[in-house]
């Protein structure tokens, strides 16, 4: 059963024997894959703003704002985690499930989760599978809004790598989903949210 | 004009529309590329130096990394599986949707299943398979193949897709906007990832420390093809290794900035295993399939270096035969400088009908400039050249000029002094009367300064 198995393990060293000498893994410095600042920032949370909003995302630290943001979209019914429904709960004309339903996919013009981390360097946002509520209430509605503690962002990329853990799932999301697919437009919003928000609160 | 090289004859034959969109966006992309990576780093090359150097020393102790990964994603609860070859590969997949009663099948995009023809065999036997990567979906539906590894339908405008949805009834009526159309694709294939069984997605990284598998993608179809079925294979090259998560960390930033000139891509996913308890949504079975379809026979052959790849696409934006010539004048799965090396490669006893591939290169060096792995193009392109003389591949020599009368008079040194007497007759031959058909068209398409030689013997004899 496992002949394929073998044939290509024996084939990678019969390709490998005859080399004289092997290259050496080389030494790098974690610094040196973080990208240049694009200016001053006296925070992590303000240089993540920036970086955010310049992938096309949207920057949001109030609940307030945020649900006046969905109003003027007229998103007014969504997918909330059930461990965040306090802070909608009580928001004139929005409403929502905390359970996922999928006969309602394209009823949810937003789904509001939770997002393990943001990264200041890129504005991205990390969702962990074991914080994730549901993974189709973070993708399928229009607008996904990514709600992370201040404390959670980190500075670079390099960071969030060692904080995965042994969850399953993680997922960078840097922005809408998008194509240029057709003539080179930019189309946001392809099979993921149009638009990507994240709400960064001291504390939840 | 006659010319005897197919890919000469693509270019001049190439839709004046066709190539227009070719070239722009390669010189787009090329420009983001630049222009990302040097805002962003001080010394980019130090990045891309690295980079190449993991990868090679990956390659080089693959047999230990793979045992490695084979182990870690063992450990996550992941069937392994190893194919050998296109065969082995279709048959492992339809086998999984056999056991699990599986019949239709949302996939990502991935190069590996293009080589072996993965969407034609799993329809042969009776699976629905769907593209969902926007381009992906489009050249199924037109039983088209991708002209770029990034971009797959660089080739096709928005009225040649908007005819498509119209014939395949995807929407009511004809639109080309370029937004409607995108629009139209997300509600058909929103009802497709519903149904499906299975999610097929490729994978560009391989943490071997972790097993984690780096998938990269702008749209969000690949989390899609994890999300409402319950089962997930990944079909992945067994080039695709590299040791540990934080080497991911440097291969992520710079396959986006490479490709496209984005920072990141948009989605980056870690996948090391099926979903944890409490998630109500994603597989609860996960398959790898490693393949290997020939990269062992690259691997112990003199162009072991082009397994670095990381199929970013840069080094075809930035060649000039590419931008003139399009990808499907390469008439194989990988266009550009990667493909004029790989194509050959990966077709094992077909090396000779793709062996004038190696030519379609004037060597400039910019492929190798902008790798992200540092992959010596060039030098690898002079080897294939060397190879398929050697074998006496016939593609390769059409439209070359038969070198024996250079060689006869570079071992000479009274005809080589005679025929640069007579260097000056250059200047007044008509290119029609020039004798030898390959140089002919050569000369036809091309001017020649004026031979201007012959002066420095005589320079140098009477020098005090
Ligand atoms: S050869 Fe280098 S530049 Fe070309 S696609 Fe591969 S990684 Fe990118």
């Amino acid at each position: 059963m496992s002949s394929d198995r073998d044939k290509i393990y024996s084939a990678i060293r019969a390709a490998l024997a005859p080399l004289p000498e092997r290259t050496e893994k080389p030494e790098w410095d974690d610094a040196m894959i973080v990208c240049k600042p694009s200016g001053k920032f006296d925070s992590l949370k303000a240089q993540f703003a920036d970086k955010l909003i310049s992938a096309s995302g949207r920057f949001y630290d109030s609940v307030d704002t945020l649900t006046a943001y969905l109003k003027e979209e007229g998103s007014t019914f969504g997918y909330c985690d059930p461990a965040l429904a306090h802070l909608l709960e009580g928001v004139e004309s929005i409403t929502f499930d905390t359970e996922f339903d999928e006969a309602r996919i394209n009823d949810y013009t937003f789904g509001l989760t939770k997002a393990s981390a943001g990264i200041a360097e890129s504005g991205t946002i990390v969702l962990k599978d074991s914080v994730t509520s549901a993974r189709l209430g973070a993708l399928a509605p229009w607008i996904h809004i990514a709600v992370i503690e201040e404390t959670d962002i980190v500075a670079s990329i390099g960071e969030a790598i060692q904080g995965f853990g042994d969850d399953p799932s993680i997922i960078f999301a840097t922005g809408p989903s998008k194509t240029a697919d057709v003539e080179g437009i930019l189309i946001e919003g392809v099979h993921g949210p149009g638009i990507q928000v994240a709400l960064v609160l001291s504390h939840i | 004009m006659k010319t005897h090289q197919q890919i000469d004859r693509t270019a001049r034959d190439l839709d004046p529309e066709v190539h227009e969109s070719n070239f722009m966006g390669a010189k787009l992309k090329s420009e983001r590329r630049y222009n990302t990576l040097h805002r962003d780093y001080d010394d980019p090359d130090q990045l891309r130096e690295t980079a190449g150097l993991i990868k090679q020393h990956t390659l080089e102790h693959l047999d230990t990394y793979l045992e490695q990964a084979e182990a870690s994603l063992q450990r996550n609860g992941v069937k392994v599986h190893f194919a050998m070859d296109d065969d082995a590969v279709n048959a492992t997949v339809l086998r999984i949707m056999e056991e699990n009663d599986a019949h239709s099948m949302v996939k990502s995009k991935s190069m590996v299943t293009e080589e072996i023809h993965m969407l034609k065999y799993l329809e042969k036997h009776g699976k629905e398979v769907i593209e969902t990567d926007l381009g992906e979906f489009i050249l199924q539906l037109d039983d088209d193949y991708p002209s770029h590894i990034v971009t797959p339908i660089v080739h096709k405008n928005r009225r040649g897709i908007a005819k498509t949805f119209e014939r395949e009834k995807i929407g009511e009526d004809y639109n080309d906007d370029p937004e409607t159309i995108t629009r139209r694709a997300r509600q058909y294939l929103r009802q497709k990832y519903l149904d499906a069984d299975v999610g097929l997605t490729g994978g560009n990284f391989v943490s071997a420390e972790s097993g984690r598998i780096a998938l990269v993608t702008n749209e969000g179809n690949a989390r899609f093809c994890m999300a409402a079925n319950k089962i997930h294979i990944a079909v992945i090259g067994i080039e695709k290794l590299v040791p540990t998560d934080r080497d991911l960390g440097l291969f992520l930033n710079l396959i986006g900035r490479s490709g496209t000139g984005q920072q990141l891509t948009v989605y980056n996913q870690f996948i090391s295993g099926p979903k944890t308890a409490s998630q109500p949504h994603g597989p609860e079975q996960m398959h790898v399939v490693f393949v290997d379809n020939r990269r062992t026979e690259v691997l112990a052959s003199d162009c072991r270096e082009i397994l670095r790849c990381i199929r970013c696409g840069a080094c075809l934006n930035v060649c000039p035969i590419y931008r003139q010539s399009g990808g499907h004048a390469y008439r194989s799965v990988y266009p550009g400088p990667v493909g004029a090396v790989l194509s050959p490669l990966l077709a094992g006893n077909r090396f000779p009908e793709l062996a004038d591939l190696p030519k379609a290169s004037s060597l400039c060096g910019a492929c190798n400039e902008v790798c992200p792995v540092n992959i010596p193009i060039p030098d690898l392109l002079l080897r294939l050249r060397d190879k398929a003389k050697r074998e006496g591949a016939k593609e390769a020599m059409k439209g070359t000029p038969n070198l024996g009368l250079w060689a006869t008079l570079c071992s000479q040194p009274t005809m080589w002094k005679t025929a640069l007497s007579m260097g000056h007759t250059m200047n007044y031959i008509p290119t029609e009367l020039i004798p030898h058909p390959s140089a002919k068209a050569w000369q036809g398409a091309r001017k020649l300064p004026e031979f201007q030689g012959g002066e420095f013997r005589k320079w140098f004899k009477n020098r005090n």
